[in-house]
């Protein structure tokens, strides 16, 4: 199970701030705490309040200031391609790209770049219909994924299919859709694409966050998730996370099994 | 149509250990695939097979096992000198006289014949205790000074005395043999505990304490099985060589042990088979240092190996 570490995201003030001041310390302490938490990738994202031109630039700056501070790869997170390209230029070791959507204007631009600069690519199963409404229509858009990952001889394993989840208080029915995804998602070639889910999406504005987020992701892990953009400051999601590789035999059990996942 | 040759992508290794001093030193381990495949991943070095000297006399062996050493059997030192002769790629001397039902050897004494053993060959040494935890862990500490700087594999620690033993190998630079009882849990959980004191990782070696042919072998081929796959995924915690002490086991077993019957034919030969069996199926199960102790299963084993690696007789 792969986790990526949400933090370092233009949407938190902290970082917000850092970017409208250079401030490299804030970006450094959440590389550094989220790499000994046990992330294996830092999200790496912008945030609203950057204007289109700058954004290349301040990835470029995050990217740099991040991965001085931490051994990590990044995952680079933009609607931009400008600024997921400017990332990518600078990035030290395999990037993974956020992301693609399943709209064919969008994969003409991604697949190649993801190519180009030897990176894995977060493909979302969306379109410019919106986000579909059950697991069929998500495996479908993810098949689309497939064949251009294919088209374009991007490695199978190096394509990550977001089903899309959605808070469980106001899409409710979207949940078991989701997990059904997820497992269809891991069938549609082989070796199979892999599979990440935004995690904190699932419990926007609703009460017991991190209870919600924690119970949600160890049902995707069982239905074949590969990792998710995650809180790590949630040391009892972790735990469980690694608890559950424990329990479906994907690592070797010992009694420090908590401590080795997060050594990784 | 064209076959295309279906190939694992690996992304682990097994860990490289340098067992005895330049010009005659051995190293194990670094496989980055499964046994044999080489067309799949990097075989840098071939398992290597050693030969058992006891420093007592052994009172418990089959005559023709003792007939293969001789007068040997009562001086260390001599019975290492023909193990090399025999072809043996490393010795392991194995203190059973410092058991306190034994001789009570003090670990001075026994540090002594080891320091006696190692200055009659040169080939690299593995030096095991008696057995017993508690005399072990004084008894090694003794052994590795003794051999101070002289890289040899020292065992075998177990979760209740690995902590003195670590430290003696630390100080002294020697490597470390990680017991547990067909375990892998207990293995992962115990190499975490010794590299927790800074002991590197390719200084350890993993002893499953494995059973011999028709006594529990299956067990031990499906976790040395499993911790390979595990040390090939990723798992740095298994990512050790692994040794087996195969003369030892299989010499306690009754087909070893039972004169010429009708029913099982002539002891000497189904005795070296009952060895070299036990011994070629550890191979295939990624097993990275053998102990054996007939000559004869010595070399058949190599003999098996040389094959494997596609090397010429």
């Amino acid at each position: 199970m792969e986790l990526i570490g949400e933090r370092i995201n233009g949407m938190f003030k902290d970082i917000k701030e850092a970017i409208l001041n250079k401030d490299a310390a804030v970006i450094q302490y959440w590389a550094k705490r989220q790499e000994e938490k046990g992330a294996h990738w830092l999200d790496i994202n912008t945030g609203p309040t950057v204007s289109p031109e700058e954004q290349p630039a301040v990835m470029t700056w995050l990217v740099q200031t991040a991965q001085a501070a931490s051994t990590l790869p990044c995952c680079l997170d933009s609607t931009s391609p400008a600024a997921i390209e400017a990332g990518l230029k600078v990035h030290r070791g395999q990037a993974l790209i956020n992301s693609t959507s399943a709209e064919q204007s969008k994969m003409d631009i991604y697949f190649p770049m993801a190519v180009q600069y030897g990176a894995r690519l977060i493909g979302l199963a969306m379109n410019e219909a919106g986000v579909p409404k059950d697991a069929a229509a998500r495996a479908a858009l993810a098949m689309e994924l497939v064949v251009n990952a294919d088209m374009h001889g991007l490695a199978m394993e190096d394509l990550y299919i977001d089903p899309l989840v959605l808070p469980a208080n106001v899409a409710q029915d979207h949940g078991p859709e989701v997990i059904e995804a997820i497992r269809q998602i891991k069938m549609l070639a082989s070796p199979s694409p892999k599979t990440v889910i935004g995690l904190s999406n699932v419990s926007q504005r609703c009460n017991e966050r991190r209870l919600l987020n924690r119970t949600y992701m160890v049902m995707c892990i069982t239905a074949g998730l590969d990792s998710a953009i995650v809180d790590m400051e949630d040391d009892l999601l972790v735990d469980a996370a690694a608890a559950t590789e424990i329990l479906l035999n994907r690592s070797i059990y010992c009694d420090a099994f908590l401590k080795t996942f997060r050594q990784r | 149509m064209a076959v295309a040759i279906v190939k694992e992508r690996w992304t682990g290794q097994v860990a490289e250990m340098n067992m005895g001093l330049e010009p005659n030193a051995l190293k194990v381990g670094g496989e980055s695939t499964l046994p044999f495949l080489p067309f799949e991943g990097g075989c840098p070095n071939k398992p290597v097979v050693g030969l058992e000297v006891l420093d007592m006399e052994p009172e418990e062996w089959p005559e023709t096992l003792k007939i293969q050493y001789g007068d040997a059997l009562t001086d260390p030192a001599a019975w290492a000198r023909k193990c090399v002769d025999f072809g043996a790629d490393l010795i392991c001397l194995r203190l059973i006289s410092a058991h306190p039902d034994q001789k009570d050897t003090s670990p001075e004494a026994a540090a002594a014949t080891a320091r006696a053993v190692a200055e009659a060959v040169n080939v690299p040494l593995v030096v095991l205790g008696c057995g017993m935890e508690e005399k072990d862990a004084g008894l090694l500490a003794a052994v590795a000074e003794a051999l101070a700087g002289r890289n040899v594999l020292i065992g075998c620690a177990t979760p209740n005395n690995y902590k003195t033993i670590t430290a003696s190998c630390m100080v002294h630079g020697h490597n470390i043999i990680a017991s547990s009882p067909l375990d892998i849990n207990l293995a992962k959980q115990l190499n975490i505990l010794i590299n927790e004191m800074n002991l590197p990782l390719n200084r350890i070696a993993i002893d499953p304490l494995v059973g011999p042919l028709g006594y529990g072998l299956e067990y031990a081929y499906s976790i040395m099985e499993r911790a390979r796959i595990g040390a090939l995924t990723g798992d740095k915690m298994l990512s050790m060589p692994v040794i087996c002490f195969i003369g030892s086991e299989t010499w306690k077993t009754k087909e070893a042990k039972t004169e010429d019957n009708q029913e099982w034919g002539e002891q000497a030969r189904r005795a070296v088979l009952w060895e070299s069996l036990t011994a070629v199926s550890f191979v295939q199960a990624g097993g990275s240092v053998l102990i054996l102790r007939h000559p004869e299963s010595l070399k058949q084993c190599k003999t098996h190996i040389a094959a494997m690696t596609g090397a010429t007789k």
